[in-house]
Parts: structure tokens; sequence; C-alpha cells
């Protein structure tokens, strides 16, 4: 199956007063239509710029996409200009935040908010605009949808005001819904409302949803397939089921194993990775994550593997093979 | 481990925030009703773990058991010593033995004080050490949270989340506290740093018998490292228990909704799992609602439940729920 | 599997962390940020040579001097003898901008020294007790906000006026409508910073490390002066700044209106004052104070305006 979204060898920078950032150094990864990928890593990453990247949606400048490729739906939207690329952003590509305040407008209602795209988009009026909002509100889940169109965004719980901007994502139908951390801000059980949601959204419209969180517990609950990325770099990529019972890369394999778990208790004391993720300002030299890393050879410091794509089903950028702690 | 000392006695503590209107003569139009009768202890040399969601008053109570606000009602007895009472200096030596470490490592730490002056001033507050001893003290705080003590001179901006928290926890233990207030100390660090915390935190605990109050949301890691928990809802206390107890056998309808909610790092367990999803958002604790204040969300909800609030009970031993059904 | 826990690692990634940068203290950042700023940098020239004009000028004219008059000279134009020119009663203009210099830039220095212990005390106060004392103190600052300046400056010059006597301060008399002049500029200009103040201590004091301060025990007036004021710095020098230019026009208005520093002590803004009825004819007798005036007000603002970025809080976190 053909991706709908694929980002190939994409390298960004941010160019500061304190120097170069590299955010993003050679990221590829693809989204399927009626699948869900999940982009997993802690902050600074680089997994909300790669994506924000694909939407052309980061500062340039200080931001620069240095190489690589961008293709939607076989289209090359690097090459696009900027007409071109408004007309995919929001109508084939849509996005939502992990605050919801600060996407809407304080001062217009919610409804007039989630009408505007659909007619700005499809060129339809008013009141089928607001019927169709209507039909929107509804369909994630917010009730009396009709009364609360003419609502303002403070008036609206957490909760609702990410459906809302599900809502209002959806308005023009897009193939792509990219979700920035879209439940870091709300609480478990508001979470598992807004992760059944968009599991259901995407069975029903066949969306390919971009889920990026560092939460590999909401990974596990709805990625199909997912990427874990470490300061900038793409270090694994599987299946969920695979990646959760088989993980391959030092990073992953500690990250799962400093993970407690609600429904077992161990009164062992949690594995622990040592330091902190570098500064994308000075990567070290060779993987970026050998000095926190217990398997670290030399080779590791000098030189950093690539991602090895000989097969599709789970590929791996470390130079050891942690199974056996030797080199590969 | 924990013994069955009793160290903080909390009786039904309120704390309301008035709403008040007028620009003068302030009237009071109402309350948010924060933290609303709460009763329970806290044992000597445990973590009692205290969770809920944002804005169910689990912070507003740990602070109100610490007079950093004082409370609209109720008591909290610290080692025999009504705390709700005491003022001025008293309060202050007592303060000694209270401390706090705190959610957001970047407003924690004064922007302008080095880490020495920092990690000190609990000390020079209550007189403890001085000259060159207060300096080793500050060094050997660092090195017990294992930092370089060649940091002392440098500022917060200097250090990442992960450091900053360390920091934060050295000055809690400057002045030799024996009751610690954890609020949600882990949850603004990266997911590969909070274990790092969470194990120095236990380190701690076992070296200086320290009694904790761990106040979360995260309830897995709640379940790691608390031997009781506490969870609230919409300023109430809705079930206690020992760890396992409330894990394995949660009584309360909220409880229970909360734990399913929870992902497990397991895509084969967490899609197997039979959740409860809640519907509706929590209302506001300014005006809750009448009887169970979880009745309109709750999935087993009688009749009985919207006009007489449950009783505080001790179902089994040491397992108190407050709820009408069971 | 081998166990990612040890506690053996942890002293290998304490080598690690933040490895040799050299300490950065907040103000050394700040002082970086300035440095950049190039209109600041030209505003600090302006103000030194303003400043070596006023102190390195009393080496060539005595007091004495730039007070002498001949009549025989008056209102004579700018000459190699006299620079500047002469005024009405034939004093050299040259000497009288130089020791006028001085006490402008005196009471421009003082006058906000007065108006930020007043401001700082009145809105840190109000800020960190809040409630009733909030309340009243607000009111009252905007009351004095709402009566004009201009009118509080004219009405306090008057009431004033000769009640203090002359004095001398190294090695200079000056009039005491001096005290008066500072006194009353100070008064009328504290409720900006007041405010301002206010707005950051009511921030502040909602900050995580001021609850751990209370939580510690430390005091009142320590957690008002060690941890709140120290973060405020920013504000109160950026509008100190500010208000040292505001102040000495303050003084070149109300001396202009003749209520301000009597003669003979010169100041920049009596010497325009005497040169009201010259405007047309002998214009070196407003041109020349006028023209210091300008630049040390410029110069001041653009200074002010670097620090407003380098002291910007948001650079704090940034250690360059």
């Amino acid at each position: 199956m053909d991706p709908v979204l694929e980002l190939i060898n994409l390298v960004v920078h941010f160019h500061t007063q304190d120097g170069i950032v590299y955010a993003v150094n050679g990221v590829s990864y693809a989204a399927e239509a009626g699948k869900t990928l999940g982009i997993v890593g802690e902050s600074g990453c680089g997994k909300s710029v790669s994506v924000l990247s694909a939407m052309r949606l980061i500062p340039e400048p200080p931001g620069k996409i240095v190489a690589g490729e961008i293709f939607y739906q076989g289209q090359d939207l690097l090459k696009l200009d900027k007409a071109g690329m408004q007309d995919i952003r929001g109508k084939e590509m849509a996005m939502i935040f992990q605050d919801p305040m600060t996407s809407f407008n304080p001062v217009l209602t919610i409804g007039h908010q989630i009408s505007e795209s659909s007619i700005v988009h499809f060129g339809i009026g008013q009141k089928e605009a607001r019927q169709r909002s209507v039909e929107l509100l509804e369909l994630v889940g917010i009730p009396q949808a009709v009364d609360r169109f003419d609502d303002y965004p403070h008036q609206f719980s957490g909760g609702m005001r990410q459906r809302a901007m599900i809502a209002m994502a959806l308005s023009c139908n897009p193939s792509v819904l990219i979700a920035d951390e879209p439940t870091t801000a709300l609480d478990v059980t508001i979470q598992a409302q807004i992760v059944d949601l968009i599991k259901d959204l995407s069975e029903r419209f066949d969306m390919a949803i971009i889920w990026i969180t560092h939460d590999l517990g909401v990974i596990a609950e709805i990625a199909d397939r997912v990427v874990v990325m470490y300061a900038g770099y793409v270090v694994e990529e599987a299946d969920v089921f695979d990646l959760f019972e088989n993980p391959s890369h030092p990073y992953t394999l500690a990250l799962l194993k400093s993970l407690p778990r609600v429904d077992t208790y161990s009164s062992e004391k949690l594995a622990t990775i040592p330091g902190s993720p570098p500064d994308c300002l000075s990567l070290p030299p060779g993987c970026p994550f050998a000095p926190r890393c217990v398997y670290a050879v030399d080779q590791c410091r000098h030189e950093n593997p690539p991602l090895d794509q000989s097969s599709f089903e789970h590929q791996i950028a470390c130079w050891v093979d942690i199974t056996t702690g030797r080199e590969r | 481990m924990s013994s069955n000392q009793v160290l903080v006695k909390v009786e039904q503590l309120k704390k309301h925030f008035p709403i008040t209107q007028g620009i003068i003569i302030q009237r009071q139009v109402g309350a948010v009703r924060a933290v609303d009768d709460i009763t329970f202890d806290i044992y000597k040399g445990e973590t009692l773990g205290m969770v809920g969601e944002s804005g169910c008053g689990k912070t507003t109570a740990g602070r109100t058991i610490l007079q950093l606000y004082r409370p609209t009602e109720g008591k909290v007895i610290y080692d025999g010593v009504d705390l709700t009472t005491t003022k001025g200096e008293t309060l202050r030596k007592m303060r000694r033995r209270m401390q706090m470490i705190f959610q957001d490592p970047y407003a924690s730490l004064n922007p302008r004080w080095t880490i020495s002056r920092i990690i000190s001033e609990p000390m020079r507050v209550h007189k403890l050490n001085s000259g060159k001893a207060r300096l080793e003290r500050v060094k050997e705080l660092l090195d017990l949270v294992q930092l370089n003590t060649l940091y002392l001179n440098r500022y917060p901006h200097e250090f990442s989340g992960g450091q900053r928290q360390r920091i934060g926890i050295a000055r809690a233990l400057a002045s030799d506290p024996e009751f610690i207030v954890c609020d949600e100390p882990i949850s603004a660090l990266d997911v590969s740093i909070q274990a790092q915390v969470v194990n120095l935190l236990e380190d701690l605990q076992n070296r200086f018998g320290l009694t904790y109050l761990f106040i979360a949301h995260d309830l897995s890691m709640v379940r790691h490292i608390c031997n009781r928990v506490a969870v609230m809802y919409l300023g109430v206390i809705v079930e206690l228990a020992s760890r396992d107890e409330l894990y394995d056998n949660p009584l309360h309808p909220y409880t229970q909704a909360l734990l399913s909610a929870v992902p497990i790092p397991d895509p084969k367990e967490t899609r197997a799992r039979q959740r409860i999803i809640l519907t509706g958002d929590p209302p506001s604790p300014i005006d809750p609602p009448r009887g169970c204040r979880f009745h309109p969300r709750c999935p087993i909800v009688k009749d009985l439940c919207s006009e007489q609030v449950p009783e505080w009970r001790e179902i089994l031993p040491g397992h108190w729920v407050a709820c009408h059904e069971g | 599997m081998s166990s990612t826990t040890t506690d053996s690692t942890d002293v290998t990634w304490k080598s690690l962390e933040i490895a040799e940068r050299p300490p950065l203290t907040p103000t050394q950042v700040a002082w970086r940020r300035f440095r950049r700023h190039k209109m600041a940098i030209a505003g600090i020239f302006m103000l030194v040579a303003i400043i070596l004009y006023v102190t390195v000028g009393t080496f060539f004219f005595t007091e004495a001097e730039a007070n002498y008059t001949d009549l025989s000279i008056k209102l004579s134009p700018p000459s190699l003898e006299h620079p500047f020119g002469t005024d009405m009663v034939g004093r050299d203009l040259f000497a009288r901008t130089i020791y006028g210099g001085q006490i402008s830039i005196i009471i421009g220095l003082f006058a906000v020294f007065v108006s930020i212990i007043l401001g700082v005390l009145i809105g840190a106060v109000s800020g960190y007790y809040g409630g009733a004392t909030d309340s009243v103190l607000m009111r009252f600052t905007e009351a004095m906000f709402n009566i004009p300046s201009l009118f509080l400056l004219i009405i306090l010059g008057k009431v004033l006026s000769g009640k203090i006597a002359n004095f001398n301060l190294l090695g200079r008399s000056f009039s005491g409508s001096v005290v008066v002049i500072i006194a009353v500029i100070g008064i009328t200009s504290w409720m900006y910073l007041a405010r301002i103040v206010r707005a950051n201590v009511l921030s502040l004091k909602e900050q995580e490390f001021i609850t751990a301060a209370r939580c510690t025990g430390t005091s009142n007036f320590s957690i008002i002066f060690s941890h709140i004021l120290p973060n405020t710095t920013a504000p109160i020098i950026v509008s100190a700044t500010l208000l040292v230019a505001a102040a000495i026009l303050a003084e070149a208005y109300v001396s202009f209106l003749g209520v301000g520093v009597q003669p003979p002590t010169p100041t920049w803004g009596n010497m325009l004052d005497q040169a009201y009825h010259h405007l047309e004819r002998e214009p070196w007798m407003w041109f020349f104070p006028g023209v210091l005036i300008l630049m040390t007000v410029l110069g001041i603002n653009f200074v002010g305006d670097g620090l407003r970025d380098a002291l910007d809080p948001r650079a704090l976190s940034e250690s360059e």
C-alpha cells in the first residue's frame, strides 16, 4: 500500500544566536491510510519538528529544511509554493495540538471557527457551513452540539476543547491527521476518551494518523507502527507489537524498562538511563545515545550507526546486537 | 519502612478559596471548595500517595497540610501539635521538620541565586551550621543528590530539568526534615529522567527514614513508590487503601475507572483490557454536585447518590471508601 | 539482559553533564546581550561625553566665573572668547552649561532615587500583601496618576520654595530650591514604577520558589527583599533610566515656568527659561542648553532600550 505522507531523509536545522541546532538529522517515515503511526521520543528529539516541517509550519528563518523530500500522495511538498502549500494544509493534512486553548481565538465562537475553514476550503454558504459544523461537533461527541455551537472557547472544558479542535481539523476531510501530544495536558480519563475517538475516526474515514507523544503507554494503545526518535535521529522503527515484545535498540529497551506499570507491582528499583538527552547544539560524535548507553562499544563513539532498512519489519540504528551484547 | 506510629493526622480539613467582588470593600460571593472535608493519617516512614485528576484539590491539600494555606476548617496534627492553631515563631520552628518538593523545576529555584545559596537557605533561616560547616553541608547535600560539588556557584539556568529537580531535593533535605510533601515531583521531567529522580527519592527515604506525601497523577509511578494511596475527586477523598489492595481491589467506581484508563506500555495487554470510559468532565469545585460528588459521571449511580453524601467508612481493615455501593 | 540501573553509572554521568562550559552569571548574560545593542552603546558614549563635559569642564572655569556678570558684553553671540555666547547679563554660557549640567543631572538622579524608593516600597507592599492594603495603596496611586503632574509640580514648588536653606556639597554651594525640586519631581513620578513593581510582585509571589521559601520559614521581609525585589531589578532599572530622562525634562519644564531652581544657580532648565525672551534674536541662548538636554535624554533612552532587551527575563534561560 502506498503511503499517504512520506518523509525521506529529512534534515532540519535551526540557526540561533548560539549556533546551529541540529533538530532533525535524516529522518524517514511514512504514514498509511487508516493506520496510526506513532512517533515517540523525549523533548527536543525532533519528533514535533519533523512533522511541523512536513506541514511547512516551522518558522523559516531560523528554521531551515536543509535536505530531504516530503511526499504527499506522490507530490513533493518541498517544491510547492506558498499558495499550493496553503491548499494542502488544513484541507489535506490537518493538525491538532497539545494545548487546545491557544489554538482557538478566544474572542470568536467555537462554531464560527469551525465553519470558517469549511467556508474557505469548500466555498459553501454560512447556513450550510453551520449545519456541517454542528454535525462535526456531534461526530466528535460534544453533547447538545446545536447549543454549544455559539459558545466561546473558555466555556469549554479541556477535554471538550480538544474534541472541538478535532472537529475543526476534520472539517475539510483531511487524509492525514497529525496529532502533536494531543492528550498530554489532559487527565487520564479524558485521555482515554480522546484516544478512543481518534481510533474510531481513523477507521471510519480511512485517515492516516501521525501521533506524536512521549508516553509509551499511549503508543501501545493507539499506534500500528512506531518510530522511536532520539536527538534528531530515528533509532528504531517497527510494528507496535513487535517493538514492545522485542525492543532492539538500547534506548527503546531502557525506556521500556524504566516504566513502572499500573497492573503489577515489583519491589525492584526502576531501571534508569544515566545522564540526560544531549543538547542538539553540540551532538556527541558517533551515536548520540552512546554516552548514556550500557552496550556502547568503541565504534559507537566514533561512528553514528545508520538505520538498517534491510527489513521493513523492524529497523534499528545500532552497531550492537543487544541480545548478544556483541557487534553486529 | 512504615510503622504504625502516626506522624500527621488530618482531621476534617477544609480549604475554601473565597471569590470576592468589589473594589475597596470586598464581599464574598462564593467559594472554590478546593478541599472539602478530608480525614486521614500519615504514618511515620511511609509514602502516602495522593492521586486524582487536575483540579481535584490534591495540591491544595498538600499545601494546606504544610500551612502554606491556612485551612478554612479542620485540624492538622503534626507529631501531637495542632499546626492550624500554631503561629509565628513556633510555626516557623516547626517548618524545619517539614519540607516540600515542587513540580516545576524551572520555577521552584530562584533564578538569581547560586546553587549554594539556594540549598543553604533553610540552614540560614533556622540558624543551622554556620560558615565553613554550612558550606560543607551544602557539598554533602549535593553529593547526596548525585550532583557534582563543583556546581556550587552556578545558577539554575545552567542545569537541565532533572538536575534542577535534584537541587530542589537537596534544598528540601537541608534542614533535616522528617516529612516531605512531594508535589508532582516528576511530572515535568522527561521519561528517561523520571526513574532517576524516583530512585533517588526512594534511596533518601531509606537512608533518613523520611515520610512522604507523594502527590501525583501518574498512577503507574504511584503504584511503584507508595505504600498506601488516597484517591481524590473534586475536593474529597473517595478511597484510601494500601497499595496492592487499592490497585487489585478498587471499590469506588471512580478509582475503578481511573485505573482502567491508565495505558499499559504493552500493546497486547492494554488493548485486551476492559476499560471503563467515563463520560463528560469533572464538574466545577465552585458548585459541586449534591450528594456524592461523583454521581453525575458514575456508571452505577443510584437515586440515593444524588441526595446523600456517602459516609467515609473502613470497609475492610485499612481500606476506606466513600460510596453508597458495597 | 544486563541491567541499566546501577548507581555506579551515576558517577560517570556526573562528568558528562554541562562539561566545561564556563559559568555565566545572569548579569554576565545580560551584559553580553547589551553589548550587541548598537544604539545602547551609542547612548553610553553620549552619556560619557556629557558627564566628562560637566566634570572636566570645572577645571577650566570656576563657579564664580559662571556667575560673573559683565553687562558690557551682554547678549554677545558665540565667539572664540565665549564659545556659546553670553546671556542678558553677560555671563559666559559655556561655563554656565557646565555648572548647570551638574545640577540638572544631580536633580535627575536624586529625583529618580526618591521615586524608586517610593515606587518600589508601595508597589512591593501592595503586591505582596494584597487585599485591603493593596486596594488602598492602588487607589491612592491612581489618584496621583489622575492629577496632572505639571500642576502638582507647580503647586508643590510654590509651597516648598524658600523653605530650605542653601547648603554646601562637594565644595559647591547649592540653592535650597534644588532639594525642593528633587523632592517635587520624586513625589510626582513614582506611580508608574509602583504599578510595574506591583505587577511583577504579583506574578512572582505565585512562583514556586517563593512558596519554597515560605515553606522553609523565611520571613516576609526576607522574601520581599532577597527573593522578590532582586527578581524585579530588570523592570526597575529600565524604568528608572527612562525616569532620569523624564526628571531632567521635568526640571526644565518647571524652571521654564519659573518655579524651579532659582537663579543665579544655573540649570539647563532655567537657562532655557531665561532664553524665553530671546528666542529669535539670540538663538545661542537656548540652542546650547537645549542640545545638551536633548543629548542626555536621548542617550539615557537608548541605554534604557538596551537594558530592556538585555534584562529580558527570557534571556536568563539562554546561557549563550
